[in-house]
């Protein structure tokens, strides 16, 4: 295989500081400070896209609705979401009186832990990924569903029948879909023989998982996309914050930081079901490349690998906003007939379907090695 | 049986979802028709029926229309109009009233246009300046007639523009 240059790659960079910590520092401290950079870095880059998350959901919302959206603040409104975020910080956190006050305060740090530690572990580019865990599927799927831990307790210490109905519909709805995503990145790791997003990423080289495994994997896409959807509780899947029935859900007693907390983490779990979407069916951060075209392929790799993360992951978002502004709310009992009697059988038989697919070398890098194979 | 409803069921809810998405698809592209206010300015169309600010029109000569009757001030519903005149004596020794101060106040005007239909002058309309907010209540006392005016002859006024385009505004 070819080697191709890749200017805009961070590696080079990586490398240099990780060689300028060695060089300078006892190995113990160079892993603490490490450690201390990547968190800084994860944290302001969670900051940074659940912003611009924030602002690119209102003005595609807007364009949606036959709006402009934010035009005030900067140009075209940029920095909107900036000043909401100062907004939020600076206002009161409200003391609730009969609130049971430790589950109450601690409630949105679940939420935001467990979305911070999913996104830790996503793989951003060519080496930047903090964590390459051989099970890093099952460490993903394990963490994110830690934040209903935290959405139930902020619905049951509110002392809020509300936010107590919120959060019991947001507890059911989650589990459901938890199950159905579950599944269907399951179908994938069959397909590519591995939790690993390294490798997972690395078997995607010449053809994306979804095309790979055509028909199941599409299925699987498909369903991955809805639970993603309704497990991070935005619409037609948002019955959890109905404004209409619910005021606004698990959330409504809390003000300030620790709404904005809750803010945000909706807006992350949003980019993190476009990200392992991204990641597991369209190849992540490889770039698109086509067997023996190396002409071809080094232009492609001129791109570096985080843009092409980024955009892939972008152009999920920008269809789960599409899906979010087309449909109405799901009721109740159709959301968990959906789940129940429609997405779990489906996913079950996709599973079996894709084994048999893999086992007996129906995928497409089976079937045309030369155009597709490693 | 059930099982092809089954399946059947949801190729048609498949369609249906991707027919919604259609729509809104298009309707993303949709040119937008919101104004954006303060930079439309230059460009910006009021309608000439809406009803801004009431103003008496005074020709090149400072001279307006108004008899100093009091007729408007009578109709207004609010009391807004306050008309006061002293009178004065002609050359041919007649006894003439003349206006003083024509005070309108805007703050408390239901823009009824009632004062503008009922006046038998035309001396007063309603012009289009929709941008009349102010920091100071005070200044929503508009003095209508300019300082030094004084009544129009009412010979030389069928010729004189403001009218004609009082009369205009009156049709319409
Ligand atoms: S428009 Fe109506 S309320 Fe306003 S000054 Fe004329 S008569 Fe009075
Ligand atoms: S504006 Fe018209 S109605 Fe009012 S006092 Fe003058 S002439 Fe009379």
């Amino acid at each position: 295989m070819l080697i191709y240059s890749q200017p805009l790659e961070l590696t080079k960079l990586l490398a240099a500081i990780d060689n300028f910590l060695q060089g300078n520092l006892t190995p113990g401290w160079t892993v603490l400070v490490k450690g201390i950079l990547v968190g800084i870095l994860i944290l302001a880059a969670y900051t940074l896209i659940a912003l611009s998350l924030i602002y690119i959901e209102r003005k595609v919302a807007a364009f949606f609705q036959a709006r402009l959206g934010p035009n005030r603040l900067g140009k075209y409104g940029v920095i909107q979401s900036l000043a909401d975020m100062i907004k939020i910080l600076i206002k009161e956190v409200i003391q609730i009186n009969k609130a049971d006050k430790l589950l109450f305060y601690a409630a949105p740090f679940f939420v935001i832990v467990a979305s911070v530690l999913a996104f830790g572990a996503l793989p951003f580019g060519m080496n930047l990924h903090a964590l390459d865990f051989n099970i890093g599927v099952f460490y993903l799927l394990a963490v994110s569903s830690l934040g209903i831990i935290g959405i139930l307790l902020a619905g049951w210490s509110s002392n809020n029948k509300y936010s107590m109905i919120g959060a019991m519909r947001s507890g059911a709805q989650f589990i459901s879909y938890e199950l159905s995503a579950g599944f269907s990145l399951m179908t994938i790791v069959v397909l590519s023989g591995s939790m690993q997003f390294s490798e997972i990423i690395e078997g995607q080289r010449y053809c994306w998982n979804l095309f790979n495994g055509h028909l199941p994997a599409m299925i699987a896409f498909l369903i991955y996309l809805i639970s993603g959807h309704a497990e991070t509780n935005r619409g037609p899947f948002d019955l959890p914050e109905a404004e209409s029935e619910l005021t606004a859900g698990y959330h409504t007693e809390y003000s300030g930081l620790q709404f904005g907390f809750f803010y945000l983490s909706e807006y992350l779990n949003m980019f993190i079901v476009a990200a392992v979407a991204a990641t597991v069916f369209l190849g992540g951060w490889m770039p698109v490349q086509i067997k023996g075209w190396e002409a071809f392929n080094q232009v492609m790799w001129y791109i570096p690998s985080w843009a092409w993360f980024f955009g892939k992951a972008g152009l999920l978002m920008f269809f789960s906003l599409w899906v979010r502004w087309s449909f109405p709310r799901l009721r109740i009992d159709l959301l968990l007939n959906l789940e129940w009697k429609y997405l779990l059988p489906i996913n079950l038989a996709n599973l079996l379907v894709m084994v048999v697919i893999v086992l007996s070398g129906f995928t497409l890098t089976d079937l045309f090695p030369a155009l597709f194979g490693k | 049986m059930k099982f092809i409803q089954y399946i059947g069921g949801i190729f048609t809810a498949l369609r249906s979802l991707a027919g919604g998405m259609i729509v809104t698809w298009k309707e993303l592209l949709t040119p937008k028709v919101t104004m954006e206010y303060p930079e439309n300015r230059k460009t910006l169309v009021i309608s000439d029926r809406w009803r801004s600010e009431l103003i008496m029109p005074h020709d090149e000569n400072n001279e307006h229309a108004c008899t100093a009757c009091g007729i408007c001030m009578i109709n207004c519903p609010n009391g807004t109009i306050q008309v006061t005149s002293s009178s004065i004596d002609t050359e041919d020794g007649k006894k003439k009233k003349i206006l003083d101060k024509h005070l309108w106040d805007y703050g408390s005007c239901t823009f009824c246009n009632l004062c503008v239909i009922t006046c038998p002058s035309d001396a007063i309309i309603f012009n289009n300046d929709f941008e009349g907010a102010v920091f100071d209540k005070s200044k929503l006392l508009h003095r209508l007639n300019h300082e030094g005016s004084k009544l129009r002859d009412r010979k030389k006024e069928a010729s004189t523009l403001d009218t004609s385009a009082k009369k205009e505004n009156k049709e319409a």
